[in-house]
């Protein structure tokens, strides 16, 4: 059966860093419909900020680009899709290693997959050098509102 | 930003005020180093109180300081960590790098 919570939306914008900030309330807004706790919306943000950063920074290398994002609640799953169509990623084994940067000179940490795979249930990483990158993450809330409306059933 | 040096203890508290992301992190990073070229201090604290979110670009920040409070005969410390901020800092190891304080 269909929940009631079942929901998409879409999202795309230009690959400048002052819309993280808008990228990644829009996202935690259609969130809320779950009803997360606190701590469950920060770590959504986040993953939300490490990938929409690493799409404009290492995808576009700070050319004019756009950024993608769907999301999907299914029950109380948020699914999260953020895509570029930059350069790629050339090895993605290495690329996720905690540490691993491209960029070190400007000051990059290498923790961004290692937030997103720590901070989400679930995250799958496809690249295609040349053509651009697509991180899908995947999160169930531990939603009250849920859980009341399916024993109500 | 807001910082606040204190100069018998030659202390330098940078007080972050605003959230900590890519776009963000390159404003605090030159009024940071501007300040601590300035004080040359012998402490620098980042004061987090006032931090509601924060990404890796956190990191990076931390990390480029305490090179360059090192490099400058100071010393680097953090304060008042929320909650994303704390988990973040504890997930890459830097806290045994640098010391927690009380403000
Ligand atoms: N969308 C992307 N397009 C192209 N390359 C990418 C993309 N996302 C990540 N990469 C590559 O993967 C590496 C690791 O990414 P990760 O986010 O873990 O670290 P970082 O961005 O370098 O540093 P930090 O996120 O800590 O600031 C990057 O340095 C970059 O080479
Ligand atoms: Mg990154």
């Amino acid at each position: 059966m269909k929940s009631k919570f079942d929901n998409e939306m879409k999202l795309e914008f230009l690959s400048k860093s002052n819309n993280e900030a808008f990228a990644r309330i829009t996202v935690a807004a259609f969130v809320s419909q779950l009803d997360p706790t606190i701590e469950e919306l920060a770590d959504i943000k986040t993953a939300v900020s490490e990938a929409v950063t690493n799409s404009i920074v290492h995808g576009y290398e700070d050319k004019p680009g756009i950024v993608k994002i769907i999301s999907r609640i299914k029950d109380n799953e948020i699914t999260i899709e953020i895509s570029d169509n930059g350069k790629g990623i050339e090895d993605i084994e290495v690329a996720k290693q905690p540490l691993y940067t491209t960029k070190p000179n400007l000051e990059r940490s290498g923790m961004g997959f290692t937030i997103m795979e720590s901070f989400m249930d679930k995250i799958e990483i496809e690249s295609v050098l040349g053509l651009g990158t697509k991180i899908t993450m995947k999160k169930t809330i531990k939603s009250m509102k849920l859980e009341e409306e399916l024993t109500t059933l | 930003m807001e910082s606040k040096y204190i100069e018998e203890d030659k202390l330098l508290i940078l007080k972050v005020t605003e959230e900590i992301d890519e776009y963000s992190v390159q404003k605090i990073r030159r009024k940071a180093d501007y300040e601590i070229e300035r004080y040359m201090p012998k402490r620098v604290v980042f004061d987090f109180d006032s931090v509601t979110f924060m990404d890796s670009a956190g990191i990076g920040l931390l990390m480029g300081r305490y090179k360059m409070a090192n490099m400058l005969g100071g010393k680097l410390e953090i304060a008042n960590l929320t909650q994303n901020v704390k988990k973040i800092f504890e997930m890459c190891g830097i806290l045994k790098l640098i010391p927690v304080v009380n403000l």
